[in-house]
């Protein structure tokens, strides 16, 4: 199969399409119908993105699957996969049934909300296969709608505060990358993306507007980029709206969020930002470790002092992102390892808080923590289930999150002590909130009177569960799974970025002496 | 010699004989009864004389010792404005009849106003642009206060009188500045002069007096007053029309005035374009936010992506020139099926203006306000809608240009912009349930045009039906 990038892109799309023109009606049988339709694309589109797994040549540095095809205004359909992205789009796949099966509940505009779902599928998928920059940003950009919908129309009370923030934030970060976008092909005259990464973009030092900018051209360009991803992964200080998505959205919703889309900022970072400004990064880099320690002990400790769970999730999930950036920029091959790592188990994990939380939500209508205590008692299942997430997100040796963390604290120690002095207090702390919001939810004496008649986990739920228990616990065991296929590509990315590097400094010199 | 001149404005003789004749037809025979037919002969005139300069002319011919100019540029503008309004006068045949505002002089009017603008982008000449500028003018003004017994309505066409009068002095001002200081009104003469140097004191006061004379045709600000003001007053299918073709005639002699008359000094020109261009961008987008009368939105709305446009136009380019008639024509296209809708919203036979009626519209109306939705991303420039394209398109020429701080100003504009488009859809997906639902019932020309231009914005990104080339065919005749 020649075009199979394109056939996982547009499945679920298509499955969307005719959702949308053949079903009708809003009765039992038009949303089961809906349901069922939608698991099985995505459980489709999972199975033959399979085929990329198996497919794929770890060995290859380079672009594989890649399918090519003109557009119009001078740029290229261009789809591929490497070693960095191939995951995310597995991680896609593999997220979306389950959120599909996670909100069997919805019971407004099922057709709808599936295919907002679909159609968000598809856009994700595409933003990690695009190889043409005007591709990617349409991909990238494009996702904000349906989400924008999801929260908005499916979301709790202050949706429409959430979802207006949520947009407008985003849009903001990356209409500053699109200006860059377009700075990038008039300078390169290309907007391939295989292309462009072995483009050279000027890196003397000028001023604009009175101020001296070093590294110049790849600096202003860095910052442009990094606008829109630092919102996107989110960083300290723009995460602000990712606590209020979170909150506002459905359960389902949370869980793509967390799983997926915070991690097209680390994506990003990883394709454009590092190989195409190599002298904009290493000027920033101090600027961003540092902003990475900060969110870490910063965010971890206002998580503990939040009293709605999704919310405490939420900033747990910016102080892991910390990690992801800090691996990133850590800039060798523990630290980026670490950090794709990272994300991968921080898609499991985060996905099975959140969904935690909604087998609650669901139950009793409150995320407040409050609300809740002793639930062992009656939901025993739950509690072992809820205890493997809390232990994962925590990092403990055994579960994925730990893989990730040792291996960025690994990468950033050799670079910057003092920022992985600090971050790995994170660490701590992470223990702190996560073990104590157990504690309130789970443990102790079940004496509400409305928790008393809470039942376990149905069969679905536990279905949902299992196959994020077994990746979150395989991948803790056996990290080769991932490392073996990201290894030689982050090794080409580091190897390329340190001699582009050199190759500046070189000629930085060279201007310098005569 | 003078057969040769003739053949040249053929399409223009065939609709202003076309326009007259009718005229007298209607009056000698059933006066209104007969404008029914009208709106459709007139339409499909347009539309037959738009097929006919698309696939018949090539080359550039010059009438009148080049006083009047047909070239790709003119013929690509042309065909935008005759489809536009034809579409819009179709459109507007069921609204107009209930409320007994079908004269038979309305589509003849809009028909002598699409002669000046097909006048307009053909002018090679100060008195041939004038000529044009005046015969759209004054049918515009007398189409605005077509509703004679509506206040709001002859306000309208009162003020869009008095400010048109006003530029349209401002304008003759700087032609006859420029007149005098280059002893000529033919674009091509105007030229010879710029080129020598830089321009005399003299002629650059001339220019700034056209570029204000033609930035309040185009609306851009500081001379959009009369926007909104004129577009809530009118009735709603003249106000779609006056969203829609008349922009796509004033951009295009702007940009043929700058680039024939002055394509010599863009240095000149084009700081004076950057300013109108960010101002209409960020008033466009500011002062939307404000307004819930949908009609006095779409007027912000319009002034904004006129300040778009004007990128492409300040950054004196061929890629300029044909990115902005690029977004011109998506820009139109956009309009006319948001328009549309407007013309939809009635409630109990009575038009609505107000956006809060649009509450819960996607439960009732599914079809529709995905249309709309679709619109709306598209008009706030989110991919993969076709008006990311268009803005896509504009920024490329205007980095090119070295206009990177217009672009990252409209960059911002543009966010800030998509939030009362935003609130569109907030309204009808998210808002609460009202009583008053709008009346579902619509004719099918309002339904096709909303829906195929709401269509044309997914199935655009896949197939553009050649526009990009013929965009570059235009550009590439006027910037040479």
């Amino acid at each position: 199969m020649d075009n199979i990038l394109s056939i996982v892109t547009f499945v679920p799309a298509i499955a969307a399409l005719i959702l949308a023109v053949f079903l009708r009606g809003e009765d039992a049988a038009a949303q089961r119908n809906a349901k069922w339709g939608a698991l099985f694309a995505t459980t489709v589109t999972f199975l033959v993105s399979i085929g990329i797994y198996t497919g794929f040549d770890p060995a290859n540095t380079g672009f594989q699957f890649v399918e090519e095809a003109e557009w119009f205004m001078g740029l290229k359909y261009k789809m591929g996969v490497d070693g960095i992205s191939v995951l995310f789009v597995l991680l896609t796949t593999f997220i979306m049934p389950l959120t599909i099966l996670a909100s069997w509940n919805v019971e407004t505009r099922v057709k709808e909300y599936m295919i907002a779902f679909l159609l968000l599928e598809t856009l994700m998928l595409g933003v990690f296969m695009a190889l043409d920059l005007i591709l990617f940003y349409l991909f990238f950009e494009a996702g904000l709608i349906p989400m924008f919908l999801i929260i908005g129309i499916w979301g709790g009370k202050e949706r429409i505060y959430a979802s207006f923030k949520f947009f407008l934030y985003t849009f903001l970060g990356s209409v500053l990358m699109l200006v860059a976008m377009v700075a990038m092909y008039v300078d390169a005259g290309t907007t391939d993306i295989e292309a462009l990464m072995s483009h050279q973009f000027a890196s003397q030092s000028f001023s604009v507007l009175g101020i001296y900018v070093v590294g110049g051209m790849q600096t202003l360009m860095f910052l442009a980029f990094f606008a829109s991803f630092a919102v996107k992964m989110p960083m300290w200080p723009v995460h602000t709206w990712l606590p209020d998505a979170h909150v506002q959205a459905p359960t389902a919703g949370s869980v793509v969020l967390a799983a997926i889309l915070l991690k097209m900022g680390g994506y990003g970072f990883l394709r454009f930002s590092l190989p195409m400004f190599p002298v904009g990064a290493e000027v920033l880099t101090p600027l961003v470790l540092w902003m990475s320690a900060i969110a870490i002990v910063y965010t971890s400790l206002v998580a503990m002092v939040q009293e709605d769970m999704k919310k405490l999730i939420a900033y747990s999930s910016v102080a892991h992102m910390g990690f992801v950036t800090m691996g990133i920029f850590a800039a060798n091959q523990q630290g980026v390892d670490g950090a794709i790592f990272q994300m991968i188990s921080h898609g499991f994990i985060s996905a099975a808080l959140f969904l935690c939380v909604g087998v609650i939500y669901d139950r009793m209508h409150t995320r407040d923590i409050d609300a809740y205590g002793g639930l062992v008692n009656r939901m025993p299942a739950y509690a072992l289930v809820f205890m493997l997430f809390t232990m994962a997100n925590v990092g403990l040796p055994g579960t994925s999150g730990f893989v990730g963390e040792f291996l960025t604290l690994m990468g950033i120690f050799q670079v910057n002590t003092w920022v992985a002095a600090v971050a790995t207090s994170g660490v701590i702390f992470s223990a702190g909130y996560a073990l104590w919001l157990y504690r309130r939810v789970v443990f102790g004496d079940l004496i509400k009177e409305s928790l008393k008649s809470i039942t376990d986990m149905s069969s679905r739920e536990r279905a949902v569960f299992t196959p994020l228990i077994v990746m979150t616990i395989l991948l803790g065991v056996y990290p080769s799974l991932v490392t073996d296929i990201i290894g030689p590509s982050t090794a080409a990315l580091i190897s390329n970025y340190d001699t582009a590097l050199a190759a500046a400094e070189a000629a930085t010199q060279v201007a310098e002496t005569h | 010699m003078i057969q040769a001149d003739l053949t040249v404005i053929l399409p223009e003789i065939v609709l202003a004989v076309y326009a007259m004749m009718a005229l007298l037809g209607a009056v000698y025979t059933t006066k209104d009864g007969m404008a029914p037919l009208l709106v459709w002969t007139t339409s499909g005139l347009m539309a037959v004389l738009a097929i006919w300069i698309a696939t018949g002319g090539h080359g550039t011919n010059v009438a009148f010792n080049g006083m009047f100019v047909d070239d790709g540029f003119s013929r690509f503008s042309k065909v935008a404005i005759l489809l536009s309004a034809a579409a819009v006068l179709v459109m507007s045949q069921d609204y107009m009849n209930r409320r007994g505002l079908l004269r038979f002089e309305y589509p003849l009017l809009v028909a002598l106003a699409a002669v000046g603008m097909m006048m307009m982008v053909s002018a090679g000449d100060l008195m041939a642009l004038y000529m044009g500028l005046e015969l759209q003018s004054l049918a515009l003004y007398v189409v605005a206060a077509l509703r004679r017994d509506s206040v709001k309505s002859t306000e309208a066409g009162l003020k869009y009188f008095v400010l048109g009068a006003l530029s349209s002095g401002l304008l003759l001002y700087g032609a006859s500045l420029v007149y005098g200081f280059s002893g000529t009104t033919l674009f091509s003469g105007i030229v010879q002069t710029a080129k020598h140097g830089e321009l005399s004191v003299g002629m650059l006061f001339g220019l700034i007096f056209l570029i204000s004379g033609l930035a309040f045709k185009v609306s851009a600000v500081p001379f959009h007053m009369w926007t909104p003001d004129v577009y809530e007053g009118s009735p709603t299918p003249i106000t779609a029309f006056f969203a829609t073709a008349p922009k796509v005639a004033a951009m295009a002699l702007f940009a043929r005035l700058m680039h024939d008359a002055f394509g010599a000094a863009v240095k000149d020109w084009q700081q004076v374009i950057v300013l109108l261009s960010v101002l209409s961008m960020f008033l466009g987008a500011i002062a939307a936010i404000g307004q819930r009368d949908i009609k006095r939105l779409m007027a912000f709305s319009s002034i904004a992506h006129m300040g778009y446009a004007l990128i492409g136009l300040a950054a004196g380019t061929e890629l300029g020139v044909k990115s902005m008639l690029m977004y011109l024509a998506i820009y139109v296209t956009m309009n006319v099926g948001t328009f549309a809708f407007i013309l939809m919203m009635e409630r109990d036979g009575q038009p609505v203006t107000d956006i809060e009626a649009l509450r819960q519209y996607g439960r009732r109306e599914p079809g529709k306000a995905l249309a709309v939705l679709i619109l709306m991303f598209s008009l706030a420039g989110v991919p993969p809608m076709l008006g990311f394209f268009a803005k896509y398109g504009v920024w490329q020429a205007g980095v090119q240009a070295d206009l990177t701080g217009l672009v990252i100003a409209s960059a911002v504009a543009s966010v800030i912009g998509a939030f009362y488009y935003l609130r569109i859809v907030f309204y009808m997906y998210f808002g609460e349930e009202t009583e008053e639902a709008l009346d579902t019932h619509s004719s099918p020309i309002l339904w096709a045009a909303l829906m195929g231009s709401a269509a044309l914005m997914l199935v655009g990104v896949v197939y553009q039906f050649g526009i990009e080339g013929a965009a570059a065919a235009a550009a590439a005749t006027l910037v040479n």
